[in-house]
């Protein structure tokens, strides 16, 4: 990192705002301020969302061990807890109030914060410019803006913590009434003001980013990027893009009207609400509204999760298999398929709301439609790694994981996307496996698969290997006990969301699985922290990269500098010849070619 | 102070961890970096596959241990369709996870790197990928077609002959409301809730709901093989009516009324005997959080003969007159075996039977 900025030359024009421009006929050495927190080069936005992310995670990750000790253990008491949470876990016992407000924040955090921010933030700012072949992004200070919005967020999220009533307790869904009225639960006071305040930053901080990425990757492509030149993961960053930028404006509009709902007194979620002692004048509302608006965003948000770990695990799996990609065109449209249907099913979370019943069936059409394109994207990663060479580096592992995880938790889809099922399974533990395996150990799977296989791109050092190793078997073993399981729980009607089950004949006696649950939840939450020392500790102190392209890869941002200065590429940007795929004898014994090297006479183009 | 102590601990201890695993990692390079790749590389690959053979073992031992915690057979006939159904795509979606999952773990230590092994270079084929995608197309639209029969059955309009019974939500228990005599539930307003006597806001005026009686131990009456139709509503925030044994599931929304239908099949008394458990007890959870009491939102149902439906209403009082004793004294509200005495007209469904 010690290159100092290097911003000159006409390629370099189009690609800053002027205001560095101005600057950009002198080299010189950039402030602290500007270089590493005022920043706007894309690499080191990246590593800020990446960072806040991974201190988001631990963060969620601790209250998930809490409430786990609640659920496992309900007879007993953690003097340790008090140390953390004071009066709301006295004596050691962890509140109801409490419960739900570490369940709802653990919701917000992970989703949220960790893998949207922390996902697609980190990589769409890292990958975009470098694997397209631009300088930075198109708006370098709209994605400085856009980190700021996501951290002025979270400071509000995390003073939210603290207020006296609670956070908001209401579930991440927060559906009112519940989270309208502050009669109806501590955490409907200020808490769920600062959690709604909170958001619609994050919103903006989303849409800065998401036009940023799209129309970097419409324009600002190297010569010779086409389309279909792009690796995966472009595309994948790309569609994410899409579904953000279409559909956090509509979860806004619901939470604009859930702010009027409990500040002015209009009635658009409430209606005939008898509530502490009286009856509310409100009359008309509809709660249903809320959902719709909420599912609107909240099942493409499945996908915004879901679609960066799926370009990465793409780009991971072919490199360390020393094979193209199975299917590149497949994958394209079915990354298209999921994102046009991802905006078809939002209302399979809401089968058993009281909505129409012909348009319940509708949405189970859809719904089931979206396993399809699912299912080529699992074919095509297993063809993939058929009769590859395959490495088993930590980053493939991951990426294997993932693929693993993908097809568990895919799998449960197709039950609760299934009303008839749906009527039964809806908010049970089944869920919880479902969308957990799914959405949350997959995405995360994806996610540690590319921060180990950036890593050397983002700080020009290796992560421990060993540490690698055993970060990986321990959470995969470990999110398997704890989620497969929870399956049994759920189709037995066990309902989520619930502090103590010993009052329930029909569902006591899962106290031991649940004991059993949380130890192992407990295990993987330690298996997250050799993780994060390992992250940390590698920065500094990691192997040092001493090849430009450590793991012999065809993509563009293996040709900068081990340590790339802002604007990437010293000199001209490279021109691009071929796809991203070209893993076959170059003729001098490697076994790939990149991108940058022109056909050879008479071969053809893929 | 300890609790600071801890973290400071626990962070010691991973430092050390991470200086372990760095020295291993200067080992490699003095070792030579190339032959502790390969051996890494293929004790990965072993360890990967033993991965699965253990996954495969765990959910053996897993489905053994808790396959008889599981819920006893259906107590509705949408249960017993809903039983066939899940039993269906629990095949379906099993056989694809063992053939993807073994796939997956077998190709990958089959085609581990090796010294002399290069890649195929296979970038893709139609006739392939028109098959993996039509087979999983026509396996949902069986599902789908599946899943809508029984969905449309689920929501149909329930029988004529189907008792009516309404069920209310609020924080946190759950108000049973039965018709009563007329068979007809009056109409309420949230407007006249008071939580002294009109806990469901019943509207006075309405000579429906002179007979209406009100179970406020959230203790659901229903008679065996006679279908009936839940009526439900909430008077604060949203709440779920979850009938786990009957697989049945419906949300209670305020200002808005939902429905759900469906037979009982079973008696309590007959799944006593079912499961062996003396204690057991068809229960109402709540499964749409509603707030701190959430998790103790308990109802119960009760599913019995005719008879003993007959015997059991027969001893309850109507909710008007539970509440408005005092304005007719000469009844007494105490003992409802007692013929009531009928004074005025709107005193004259004072008592059930």
């Amino acid at each position: 990192m010690s290159n100092s900025v290097i911003i000159e030359g006409p390629n370099v024009a189009h690609g800053i705002d002027t205001g560095d421009h101005h600057h950009g006929h002198e080299h010189h050495e950039q402030h602290f301020i500007t270089k590493y927190i005022f920043s706007q080069d894309h690499k080191v936005i990246g590593k800020q969302f990446l960072i806040t992310g991974i201190v988001w995670a631990v963060i969620g990750a601790l209250m998930s061990v809490f409430f786990r000790l609640q659920l496992g253990f309900p007879n007993e008491t953690f003097p340790i807890m008090e140390k953390f949470l004071g009066e709301w876990a006295k004596g050691g016992k962890l509140s109801p109030e409490f419960y739900y407000a570490l369940v709802t924040m653990h919701g917000t955090i992970l989703v949220f914060f960790v893998l949207t921010a922390g996902l697609s933030g980190t990589f769409a700012n890292l990958l975009i410019p470098l694997q397209i072949g631009a300088r930075d992004m198109a708006s370098p200070f709209m994605n400085m803006l856009s980190y700021w919005f996501f951290f002025l967020s979270s400071v509000i999220m995390f003073i939210s913590l603290f207020v006296q009533t609670g956070p908001a307790s209401g579930g991440w869904t927060t559906y009112p009434p519940l989270s309208a009225l502050k009669e109806a639960s501590l955490g409907s006071g200020v808490g769920m003001d600062l959690w709604l305040i909170s958001m619609a930053l994050f919103v903006v901080s989303s849409l800065l980013g998401g036009l940023n990425y799209i129309s970097t990757i419409l324009n600002m492509r190297t010569k010779g990027m086409t389309m279909t030149r792009m690796p995966l993961t472009i595309w994948a960053l790309l569609f994410t893009a899409v579904l953000g930028v279409l559909s956090f404006p509509v979860l806004l509009s619901g939470f604009v009207l859930l702010i009027f709902d409990r500040n002015m007194g209009t009635s658009f979620y409430l209606s005939e609400i008898f509530i502490g002692g009286k009856a509310l004048p409100h009359v008309g509302g509809s709660p249903i509204l809320y959902q719709h608006l909420f599912w609107f965003l909240g099942h493409p948000e499945v996908y915004i999760i879901m679609l960066p770990g799926m370009g990465m695990a793409s780009e991971v799996l072919s490199n360390h298999s020393r094979k193209p990609i199975f299917g590149y065109m497949a994958m394209i449209i079915s990354l298209i398929g999921i994102t046009l249907l991802a905006f078809l099913v939002w209302a399979h979370h809401m089968f058993v709301t009281g909505m129409s019943p012909f348009l319940g069936s509708v949405f189970v059409l859809l719904t089931l439609l979206i396993a399809v394109p699912s299912a080529v994207k699992v074919f095509n990663w297993l063809t993939t790694i058929w009769r590859g060479n395959i490495r088993f580096t930590v980053p493939m592992m991951f990426a294997l994981g993932f693929v693993s995880l993908f097809i568990s938790g895919g799998l449960t889809g197709i039950f609760l996307g299934n009303s008839a099922l749906d009527i039964h399974l809806h908010d049970t533990y089944f869920v919880i496996a479902h969308f957990h395996i799914v959405m949350g150990v997959s995405a995360f799977f994806g996610m540690f698969a590319g921060i180990y296989h950036w890593f050397p791109k983002m700080f020009g050092r290796f992560m421990n290997n060993t540490l690698g190793y055993i970060h990986f078997f321990l959470t995969f073993a470990g999110a398997y006990l704890i989620f497969w399981p929870m399956h049994y729980e759920g189709i037995a009607g066990m309902p989520r969301r619930y502090y103590d089950y010993s009052a329930w004949e029909s569902f006591k006696h899962f106290d031991n699985l649940n004991a059993f649950i949380s130890i192992a939840a407990i295990m993987v939450f330690f298996a997250q922290l050799i993780f994060v020392v390992n992250f940390f500790a590698s920065i500094f102190r990691g192997r040092k990269v001493t090849v430009k392209n450590p793991w012999g890869s065809p993509t563009l941002e293996w040709t900068t500098e081990i340590n790339p200065g802002h604007g990437n590429w010293e000199g001209d940007i490279p021109e691009v010849h071929r796809w991203p795929y070209d893993y076959k004898d170059d003729g001098n014994g490697n076994d790939f070619i990149p991108q940058t090297v022109p056909l050879r006479p008479g071969e053809e183009a893929h | 102070m300890s609790g600071f102590l801890t973290i400071v601990l626990i962070g010691l201890v991973f430092v050390i961890i991470y200086q372990i695993a760095k020295a291993s990692e200067y080992s490699t390079v003095l070792r030579g970096e190339e032959k502790i790749n390969r051996r890494v590389n293929r004790s990965m690959a072993l360890l990967f596959l033993l991965f699965f053979v253990a996954g495969m073992i765990g959910i053996v031992v897993c489905h053994n241990a808790l396959s008889d915690k599981m819920l006893p057979v259906s107590a509705s006939d949408h249960g017993v369709r809903y039983d066939s159904m899940l039993f269906t795509t629990l095949v379906v979606t099993g056989i694809v996870f063992v053939i993807t999952q073994t796939l997956l773990f077998w190709f990958a230590f089959r085609y581990q790197s090796t010294e002399k092994r290069t890649s195929f270079f296979f970038p893709h084929n139609n006739k392939l990928e028109l098959v993996w995608t039509t087979v999983p197309a026509i396996a949902m639209a069986c599902l789908v077609a599946i899943g809508l029969r029984n969905w449309v059955r689920e929501t149909s309009a329930p029988p004529k002959d189907s008792m009516v019974v309404e069920v209310v939500g609020k924080q946190f228990n759950w108000l049973i409301r039965y018709p009563g005599k007329d068979g007809v539930l009056g109409k309420r307003d949230f407007r006249k809730i008071d939580d002294a006597n009109n806990i469901l806001g019943l509207d006075w005026s309405d000579k429906d709901n002179m007979d209406d009686v009100i179970a406020q131990n959230g203790e659901l009456h229903l008679v065996v093989n006679k279908p009936v139709s839940l009526i439900i509503g909430s008077r604060d925030v949203i709440h779920d009516v979850g009938l786990a044994h009957f697989r049945m599931k419906m949300d209670a929304v305020p200002g808005i009324v939902t429905t759900m239908w469906f037979t009982p099949t079973i008696t309590s008394a007959k799944m006593k005997e079912i499961t062996g458990n003396k204690d057991f007890v068809y229960e109402i959870s709540c499964d749409q959080m509603c707030g701190k009491g959430h998790y103790s939102m308990r109802g119960t149902v009760i599913v019995e003969t005719q008879e003993e439906y007959d015997a059991w209403m027969a001893k309850q009082q109507s909710y008007y007159a539970l509440n408005n004793a005092p304005a007719t004294p000469a009844a007494p509200a105490a003992d409802s075996s007692a013929a009531p005495v009928q004074k005025t007209d709107s005193a004259k469904v004072l008592t059930m039977k």
